[in-house]
């Protein structure tokens, strides 16, 4: 018995099980609930795109609003989960990232291994990212490769409301650090999600189309722009295996390699800037591990190396598109 | 003096004196090129670590700083296991994985030295925030120096601290160096401890080579956060007898400064004459508490040196709980 709720209602609806469960759950960020120190209302915004709305009237003191000062309430929620506690702390945009990120980089993510095992960090980092909101450069980047290339974080980016859902229980649950991406075009998307709890694991890429002449990797968005793409490239007898990774590190390249085996031909759709992108390191992994698979070389589709504009016009013709998408599969062939 | 038993004196002394023996020790045996990577000593701060920690428990928690060998023997981490870690060892207290500037036993509250400097402000924010949950009057102390004091982390968690209330302690150790520049230079006001004003919560500056003064004023603001009343800013100024890291030649210090200060300034000195002067201890019994300790230094360096090194396995392990 499944109903269909928005990406950012499954976000909600997370958040709102597992705080249920687990009493050392706590959600805090900028506005999280919003209206603290006001004589307005309290929960005035449940986060700035309205995600966490809601939370603070059932769980009260469990939200949190923050004050803008990244580093400490981020470095809290770090030293929160070093002394037993589960929290879940948003940076507002990733794009701030650049304000606070000793906190995850060097200490969350470093605190297991430098201690010799000892530590158990088990914090959530929920953020939103992507462009498509003509939020210009500050607003609109795509940085999961940055975050993907430190070990010791782990990094996912769900595509649909049920991913969102399942992944978001299992990064709560899960032991180590997580960054948890949410692309802001994806909010308002509306798909079936069980009301029960559930969780997805990492590191376990999702087929979302079979196909035996090429296969393509997208993150994100970019899922859906390749589903269009190959929709259309069906029609000319081109069928593509779309494959969503859903958690970035880990990442299952058996998956990938897989489905290179059976196509020969490997296009990657990723909407961050092209240096050392996801895109390259896929490309990498698959060159180095299936070389002999492919039928001639990976093509990779990204953003150029610009930063985000701010124009429409030149937005639309910064992101992937299922065009940009169906011309990379024909060069494969 | 009058709530300070014998036994805690000697412990007193004990815990200052295995700091100060650990710490020469290091810096002999760095000198002879058989410690790997960077150290930072505490030697001269002793009182500092000492008088605070000996009011806290093992549900109590610290961050520390990379002059952290002070802060982790005075919270009751293994020596043996501290000095395998300074030198890569297996028996280290990390595994040989961390090294000098990431000693940490998360049993005893300590949550690390740290590289970043300013990095625990918001780490013993979070502890705070966690023990404020428990309800069971746990506190975090958060060690940082006159040269973190500017730092944006160590700002902005006096700020959080105040507007959520928190149980912890800032504690600024002020020995008059960020690395090579002086505080007269990196600090406008004549105390750390007048920034606490700015952010609505005490800021007491005490003599930080006097154990007694450092323990009366630590006693008074741990328990004020225990009972709910916040964050305390304290400031001990101090001195470090070594430069920022061992190999420093320490040029930026006056002539005669270290001879000076310790002559005049050093706190197990300092020590040793308020409390035989009291009476409740004797120079005999501060002088065998030297010879343990000494003997216990010696066999943390004879343990360290014979102790096995990581093997290639172990390159691999504990990046996460699992991936």
């Amino acid at each position: 018995m499944s109903r269909k709720i928005s990406f950012k209602d499954a976000i909600n609806e997370a958040l709102s099980l597992e705080m249920g469960r687990d009493n050392s759950v706590i959600v805090m960020g900028l506005d999280n609930a919003g209206g603290r120190g006001t004589d307005g209302q309290q929960d005035a915004w449940g986060g700035v795109l309205g995600v966490t709305k809601g939370l603070y009237g059932k769980y009260g003191d469990r939200v949190i609003d923050t004050p803008i000062s990244e580093s400490s309430y981020i470095g809290a929620a770090v030293g929160a989960a070093a002394c037993g506690m589960r929290p879940v702390v948003e940076m507002m945009f990733s794009d701030f990232f650049g304000v606070c990120f000793d906190q995850m980089m060097n200490q969350a993510a470093k605190f297991r291994y430098m201690f010799g095992g000892k530590a158990v960090t088990p914090v959530t980092m929920r953020t939103c990212y992507g462009g498509g909101f003509r939020a210009a450069a500050q607003h609109s980047q795509v940085l999961y490769s940055v975050f993907s290339h430190i070990p010791g974080l782990k990094v996912v980016v769900p595509s649909t409301p049920y991913d969102a859902k399942g992944l978001l229980i299992q990064c709560i649950r899960d032991n180590d650090p997580v960054i948890f991406m949410e692309h802001k075009v994806l909010y308002a998307m509306k798909g079936e999600v069980p009301e029960e709890s559930y969780t997805i694991p990492f590191g376990q890429a999702n087929v979302v189309r079979e196909g035996k002449d090429a296969t393509i990797v997208a993150i994100g968005w970019m899922v859906h722009k390749a589903l269009q793409a190959a929709q259309s490239l069906a029609k000319a007898g081109i069928e593509c295996e779309v494959i969503d990774p859903r958690t970035v590190s880990p990442l299952d390249y058996a998956t990938i390699i897989k489905s290179v085996e059976k196509t020969g031909r490997l296009v990657i759709v990723d909407e961050s800037n092209p240096r050392c992108s996801m895109a390259s390191d896929i490309s990498g992994v698959v060159a180095q591990d299936a070389f002999k698979a492919l039928k001639g070389p990976i093509q990779m589709v990204t953003a150029p190396h610009t930063p985000s504009p701010f124009s429409g016009a030149l937005e639309d013709l910064y992101l992937p598109s299922p065009a940009k998408i169906e011309a990379a599969v024909k060069a494969t062939m | 003096m009058a709530e300070l038993k014998k036994e805690d004196l000697l412990k007193a002394y004990r815990t200052m004196k295995e700091i100060r023996d650990f710490e020469e020790r290091v810096h002999k045996e760095f000198a002879t090129g058989k410690i790997p990577g960077f150290v930072h000593l505490y030697a001269g701060e002793e009182a500092v670590a000492t008088g605070v920690c000996m009011h806290l428990t093992d549900e109590d928690r610290i961050t520390s700083t990379h002059r952290g060998h002070g802060h982790c023997i005075a919270k009751g981490v293994d020596i043996i296991g501290m000095m395998a870690e300074i030198y890569g060892k297996k028996t280290g207290s990390c595994c040989g994985k961390g090294g000098s500037m990431h000693i940490a036993d998360l049993e005893k509250g300590m949550l690390g030295a740290n590289g970043i400097v300013g990095a625990g402000g918001p780490l013993g924010c979070g502890a705070a925030l966690a023990a404020k949950f428990k309800g069971k009057g746990g506190v975090a102390v958060v060690f940082f120096g006159d040269g973190a004091s500017n730092q944006g982390t160590i700002l902005e968690s006096m700020n959080l601290a105040n507007i959520w209330n928190l149980p912890v302690i800032f504690l600024a150790e002020n020995n008059g160096y960020a690395e090579s520049t002086g505080v007269k230079y990196n600090v406008p006001t004549p105390n750390i401890a007048d920034r606490a004003a700015g952010f609505n919560m005490p800021g007491v500056t005490v003599d930080g080579n006097d154990f007694f003064a450092v323990y009366e004023a630590a006693n008074e603001a741990i328990k004020r956060a225990r009972e709910g009343g916040g964050p305390t800013l304290l400031e001990c100024k101090t001195n470090r007898f070594y430069g920022h890291f061992e190999g420093d030649a320490m040029t930026y210090k006056a002539p005669g400064e270290v001879k000076r200060q310790r002559e005049e300034c050093d706190c197990l000195k300092i020590f040793a004459a308020k409390a035989t002067a009291s009476g409740l201890v004797t120079a005999a019994e501060l002088e065998a508490i030297d010879k343990e300790v000494a003997a216990l230094i010696d066999e943390a360096v004879e343990k360290a040196l014979a102790a096995p090194t990581p093997t290639e396995a172990d390159l691999l392990t504990d990046v996460y709980v699992s991936y």
